[in-house]
């Protein structure tokens, strides 16, 4: 996700080093290459086979954000996908259909095996799919119940363990050509409960006041080697160390969040965000908020990769299996409404949040569905106001940017208003 | 005296409400959008002003000795005078013109022409403002415009000048006045030789012109200074005013529905581009809202596409609906689908009223589920924005709660069209008191 106008720290130019050097690893043709999904994605197992680990979705927020996804949703319609199916899906297959051409400018090579742990979303089962007639390559699926208690059970840990043992692992095995060490995996995920333990420092930072950082907008940079091909590395460990530091210095010097512009002047609203944001139109989205004073304290999108902040999880080197199920089982679009509606409100609560804005996705039904439920339960919960946007992840057709404007402008003068709670007492007329 | 001003611009009309320091209405004033926003602000804002002094002027006068009877004469004729100073404005645009390279060869016909048109409107212009006499509309544009063109035709017939040329001067000419504002000398002129006007056709009034005069010359006198100005609508960030200025439309509709109804709970606003639901609280403030996206089918523009398809008037489609005897189900949610199935139901012969019934139901269930995701319909439930003054759509609308939420109170004001730019004054008067 790269970002040039703003002065990049060290962290941001980390990233950014190591999302390159994902790309030349996978498009570099030495390592064989496994395609999954982000939301609990099990990065410490893939890197047990030294496969790169190429992910599809990261790929069409890449070409949304340069302005390409457009065209290639257009050439996956042209192809026969209806226009009311999910847009990720689309601009992938769009992408394929294009040349399949990384973001590094080298093409995609096929990827040897299709890893599908579908968490949270239905539509992944139906893209694997596709590309598995695309590529006809080895596919293997991690079934993921849906936590419809909003707790996994044991149940559904041991089910997980189960496939992970006698479906995902040899499969694994067998297309690498690596035997599995477990203690290889122990050491990948002690590495990544050391970040977590970072990454849930930052995340907490924003319930100062001003927040020192921005936790969707600049969350999502934030997260990203956590969720993507990271986790469990070393250089992940030291971004997350890197960026604690930044934040420090950050809340050292009293100053508001980062914007695209630079520090924020002033931090007048405070906000909750539910849903993905729109990628087409990332900068101009998370400029209306700045250019208002708003700032995200806290957001459900920095929680779809993997929920360190709720429950307390951590992986856990003791118990390496069973702890990848549970990150891949508690990912926050896997768990049931009412759970969600707790997270967002207790966010609201303990971030001191003016209320939560819903940013409702056109062509994501995983997520969207019971939004307005939702944000209803948490004005009930926490007597702050929400309010609702529609845009879409990556089809600039659908972000109409005078309509969420004058929405954004509405629900800040609403919080004004509350504020000042007196009203007005009805005219003479 | 100071004042409070709330305008509301919208993408038809712009609406100005002026209010004094007790927060009492004193003035209303409506124009056209044009595609200047900046104009249509200052004229709304002069009209408000125009009102403002006949209430002032009312409540010198106060009742009694035929005050009603003057005041209403009065208005008339400040409307004539109005038409006529605006008339002689035109002309003389069209005069200034006449040197151009392209009308210089006509020049002297031209201005003959000119001349017997502008002279008939003027003559005319008493029998348009004459008592009783009805206006398709109120703005000069429209009146002048369509007089005008139908003069052209004869006389640009009679003398080989061709309509064209004329409808050309004209064109060019209408939108220099329309960008004009007047000033406060020349309304003053204009209201007291309409009370001239009035006094000397008015009967059953019993007070001496003197005193109507000196009543109206000190209304006339008093400074009305713009204290604060909120902007709203869609135009306001047109508007040349500070930020702070600004309102959006959902609060202002939201506060000026409650001034109007203080027990409003529920607002819907239909107007010519969105549909707002919106959910106040007992001081009027905003606690919910939805409005549409992406689309803007079931909005105002609607009815107006399916006048055009029907080739009727906007205001003869809910008269005709209300004559239905059903309503044809209309299943497309687009504006343009619902003028093709409108094409397919006239072929199969369904009656032109249950048709239009059927469209006017369909509006409605759009503005339904809106009103439903901002929280539903509260007691008491206001209904505003020009697609209120629709009987039809009304009548749909009070079926469709009836269904859904069962007997709540339903509020129309006659002044609904007002509403933001009311909710746009209360603003303005708070930010100062």
């Amino acid at each position: 996700m790269s970002n040039q106008e703003i002065t990049k720290s060290p962290s941001q130019i980390l990233q950014k080093e190591m999302i390159t050097r994902n790309y030349d690893r996978i498009t570099g043709g030495e390592d064989k290459v496994c395609s999954n999904f982000v939301p609990g994605n099990l990065n410490e197992l893939v890197m047990c086979f030294d496969f790169a680990n190429n992910l599809p979705e990261i790929n069409a927020i890449q070409n949304a954000m340069r302005k390409k996804s457009g065209d290639m949703i257009t050439e996956a319609e042209r192809n026969g996908h209806s226009e009311d199916v999910c847009t990720y899906v689309k601009a992938d297959i769009g992408m394929m259909a294009k040349g399949n051409i990384a973001p590094n400018g080298k093409p995609f090579p096929d990827p040897d095996m299709l890893l599908l742990g579908y968490s949270g979303c239905f539509t992944f089962l139906k893209w694997f799919e596709l590309l598995r007639e695309q590529y006809k390559c080895p596919t293997v699926m991690l079934h993921v119940p849906y936590d419809a208690n909003g707790k996994p059970t044991k149940n559904m840990r041991d089910y997980v363990v189960k496939q992970l043992k006698e479906d995902v692992i040899p499969m694994m095995e067998r297309v690498s050509g690596v035997k599995f060490d477990i203690d290889r995996l122990r050491e990948y995920l002690r590495k990544s409960a050391q970040a977590e333990e970072d990454i849930v420092w930052m995340l907490e930072q924003s319930k100062r006041k001003p927040s020192p950082i921005d936790c969707y907008f600049g969350g999502i940079y934030y997260m990203g080697p956590s969720f993507t091909a990271f986790r469990g590395t070393d250089e992940c460990i030291d971004y997350y160390k890197m960026l604690r530091e930044e934040i420090q210095e950050r809340i050292d010097l009293g100053l508001c969040a980062q914007s695209l512009d630079g520090d924020m002047p002033e931090e007048k609203y405070r906000l909750v965000v539910e849903g993905p944001p729109n990628w087409t139109h990332f900068r101009e989205f998370w400029k209306m908020f700045t250019d208002m004073g708003a700032v995200v304290v806290a957001s459900s999108y920095t929680k779809v990769g993997g929920v360190y902040d709720y429950d307390g999880f951590r992986h856990d080197p003791e118990n390496p299996l069973e702890s990848l199920a549970d990150y891949t089982l508690g990912i926050y679009s896997n768990r049931n409404l009412p759970t969600r509606v707790d997270m967002l409100a207790r966010n609201v609560i303990e971030y001191e949040a003016d209320g939560l804005l819903t940013n409702s996705i056109k062509s994501c039904n995983s997520f969207s569905a019971g939004q307005l439920v939702m944000m209803r339960e948490v004005e009930k919960l926490t007597g702050k106001p929400g309010a609702f946007i529609e845009t879409d992840l990556v089809d600039p057709r659908y972000f109409s940017a005078a309509n969420v404007k004058n929405r954004l402008e509405s629900y800040f003068q609403m919080i004004d208003q509350k504020r000042r709670a007196g009203g007005s007492a009805p005219a003479a007329v | 005296m100071r004042t409070f001003i709330g305008i509301d611009l919208g993408s038809t009309t712009t609406k100005a409400v002026l209010m004094d320091e007790n927060r009492q209405v004193l003035g209303r004033g409506i124009t056209n959008s044009r595609s200047n926003y900046d104009v249509a602000a200052r004229v709304s804002k002069q009209e408000s002003k125009i009102a403002a002094r006949f209430t002032l002027f009312k409540n010198a006068l106060g009742t009694g000795g035929g005050a009603e009877l003057l005041l209403a004469d009065l208005e008339r004729n400040f409307r004539l005078e109005q038409f006529l100073s605006e008339l002689n404005q035109l002309e003389e645009t069209c005069d200034s013109y006449l040197d151009h390279e392209r009308f210089k060869a006509l020049k002297g016909p031209l201005r003959e022409a000119l001349d017997t048109i502008f002279k008939t409107i003027t003559d005319e212009a008493p029998t348009i403002y004459a008592p009783g006499a009805e206006r398709k509309s109120d703005f000069f544009r429209d009146i002048a415009g369509s007089r005008f063109m139908s003069l052209a035709e004869t006389v640009g017939k009679q003398t080989d000048i061709g309509f064209d040329v004329l409808l050309n001067v004209y064109d060019k000419s209408i939108i220099d006045i329309e960008s004009m504002v007047s000033s406060d000398e020349a309304v003053s002129m204009q209201l007291l030789n309409g009370l001239s006007r009035a006094m000397r056709e008015v009967e059953g009034v019993d007070i001496s012109e003197t005193a109507a005069q000196r009543a109206l010359e000190s209304v006339l006198g008093l400074e009305l200074e713009e204290t604060y100005v909120v902007g709203t609508g869609y135009g306001r960030v047109r508007l040349p005013f500070p930020k702070e200025h600004i309102r959006s439309e959902i609060l202002c509709h939201g506060l000026g529905a409650h001034m109007m109804f203080p027990n409003t709970r529920t607002v819907l606003d239909i107007g010519g581009q969105d549909t707002k639901g919106i959910q106040v609280d007992e001081n009027g403030i905003v606690v919910n809202f939805q409005m549409n996206d992406r689309c803007a089918a079931g909005c105002g523009r609607y009815l107006g596409y399916i006048a055009d398809e029907m080739n009727i008037g906007l205001h003869e489609l809910g008269p005709i609906a209300m004559k239905a005897n059903k309503a044809v189900r209309i299943n497309s949610t687009c504006t343009v689908f619902a003028g093709a199935e409108l094409r397919d139901r006239m072929a199969l012969g369904e009656d032109r009223a249950d048709i239009l019934a059927g469209l006017h139901r369909s509006i409605m269930l759009r503005a339904m589920s809106i009103i439903s995701r901002s929280g539903g319909v509260e007691d008491e439930f206001t209904f505003t924005g020009g697609v209120a003054k629709n009987e039809a759509a009304v009548k749909a609308l009070r079926q469709l709660i009836f269904d859904n939420y069962g007997e709540k109170t339903i509020n129309i004001s006659d002044e609904s069209i007002y509403t933001g730019a009311l909710g746009g004054a209360s603003f303005a008067h708070s930010a100062v008191n």
